[in-house]
């Protein structure tokens, strides 16, 4: 019985391994642009940098994405459009904020229409520095988190699902309500 | 003799998948280059394709689940049947009809599922995909049927075998460059690529029939799509520019027409719905017409 059991989990282990190359080497974005940030995305995404290098490349919905990209500032509106489209998509799933807006609040730090730390409501995997970011730190921030997913620590996705109630307190606590729905089948 | 049939048939959707799929990266390399990119690796389909596989799909009830097996089902089973370099796993049954009418199952459980996920834009996907079948069927089936009236057979291998009989003088683009040139146009519609894209649209309506799949469903659909898009070149490449008798011959014709269906796609920009239809029932349709007229009242180009 214990033989099976270890046997399974070498397979498992064996398994992640192979997918987590697929999935450093394979990532698609779904890019919310809610701030300045995003301005420097079209020059990382063409001929200049060229992000398809990367085997990165824009995706359409949610549900198609690997990646979310937060560029920038989040007023409490569209937090809650943030957090439809994280629960949306489907696991593994990574985030990447861009700028101090989302560390700190940046220039809207005492706006009261503007959440300051965005990783009290959303896990996040990478920070990308500047204001705003230059191409070649997104290329570097984007270079990080690949190799972060192939050494097995880019876990936000498990870090939500673990401390889940934490993150749904805060984002309440925030939005006042907060009602995550299939609006399709209801 | 059936159990050698599926083999070969097994073996045709193998080297179906293996060859449409690193096509597939060689043309994003290749778009990269004409963007002055350098593009992705080769076999980065390959990757997006398993990585897509290796993540959890969620379901939108049985309808949707279904629906993506039977359009990979329907699609492959369509594979199976096509003569590839004079290889064919079911001799006989190669009609060109089979495959209007098998491809049929694969597209409609694709509609069926898209629909299931109960997203709008999905349903508006499905409707634009089927209005622009309705565009492109009529003036290509024109032009199969002027070709099977020329040349009294719809067996597609044996299509193949009376254009091999003279070199490239005998093959149907070059006698029949009206209805070549008509097949290519629908062709690109049935690919789905610029300017006939309408279904897709990702900056218009979220990549279509495609919005609501992700993870497994998603891969399976990209899966899906390299096949189907394997029989619409092979079905061109077999009818127009006579097949071929090695694989060598094969891989290049394929080669040449998907990219540069892929190059035009780039080149251009996006019709409305509207514009396609008018566009398919104007220009096409009536060479079509008029070939179909040259091969059945005056003969030529049989």
């Amino acid at each position: 019985m214990e033989n099976t059991i270890e046997k399974q989990e070498k397979l498992q282990k064996g398994w992640d391994g192979i997918s987590r190359f697929f999935r450093a080497n394979s990532i698609w974005m779904l890019m919310y642009c809610t701030g300045c940030c995003a301005i420097e995305l079209p020059q990382a995404m063409t001929s200049r940098y060229d992000m398809e290098r990367l085997g990165m490349g824009p995706m359409a919905t949610p549900r198609q994405a690997d990646v979310l990209l937060v560029t920038g500032y989040l007023s409490l509106k569209t937090l809650r459009r943030l957090i439809y489209a994280y629960e949306q998509m489907s696991t593994p799933k990574y985030l990447v904020a861009f700028g101090p807006c989302t560390l700190n609040g940046g220039i809207y730090y005492d706006s009261h229409a503007v959440i300051n730390r965005l990783d009290q409501y959303l896990p996040i995997d990478v920070y990308i520095a500047g204001c705003m970011p230059k191409p070649e730190a997104v290329m570097n921030g984007f270079q990080d988190l690949i190799d972060m997913i192939k050494r097995k620590e880019a876990n936000g996705w498990k870090n939500y699902e673990q401390n889940k109630d934490w993150y749904r307190k805060n984002q309440i606590q925030a939005l006042g309500e907060l009602r995550i729905k299939d609006e399709f089948h209801e | 003799m059936m159990i050698k049939g599926i083999l070969t048939g097994l073996g045709i959707l193998l080297f179906a998948f293996i060859w449409q799929t690193s096509l597939d990266g060689i043309n994003r390399k290749i778009v990269g280059r004409f963007q002055k990119r350098v593009g992705p690796r080769w076999y980065q389909q390959f990757r997006d394709i398993f990585k897509a596989l290796s993540k959890t799909g969620v379901t939108h009830g049985w309808v949707y689940d279904f629906g993506v097996m039977m359009a990979l089902g329907g699609i492959m089973a369509t594979v199976m049947f096509l003569p590839v370099v004079s290889v064919s796993a079911f001799p006989g049954f190669d009609n060109f009809f089979i495959f209007v009418y098998l491809f049929a199952v694969g597209m409609l459980g694709m509609a069926m599922s898209a629909v299931g996920s109960g997203n709008p834009l999905a349903g508006i996907g499905v409707m634009r995909a089927l209005t622009q079948m309705v565009g492109y069927e009529v003036p290509f089936m024109i032009v199969i049927l002027g070709i099977i009236y020329g040349h009294n057979t719809s067996s597609l291998s044996e299509l193949a075998a009376i254009q091999q009989a003279n070199g490239i003088l005998t093959w149907n683009f070059v006698r029949m460059p009206l209805g070549g040139i008509v097949a290519y146009i629908s062709m690109l519609g049935m690919l789905g690529k610029k300017p006939f894209e309408t279904f897709i649209a990702p900056a218009e309506i979220a990549s279509g029939p495609m919005v609501e799949y992700g993870g497994k469903q998603l891969g399976m659909m990209i899966i899906m799509h390299e096949f189907a898009t394997f029989i619409e070149v092979t079905l061109f490449v077999t009818i127009f520019l006579g097949g071929a008798t090695t694989l060598v011959g094969f891989l290049a014709k394929y080669f040449v027409v998907y990219i540069l269906a892929s190059l035009i796609s780039n080149a251009l920009a996006r019709f409305k719905i509207d514009q396609v239809i008018k566009f398919y029932y104007k220009v096409p349709i009536a060479l079509a017409i008029v070939q179909a007229l040259v091969v059945i009242f005056l003969g030529w180009g049989v």
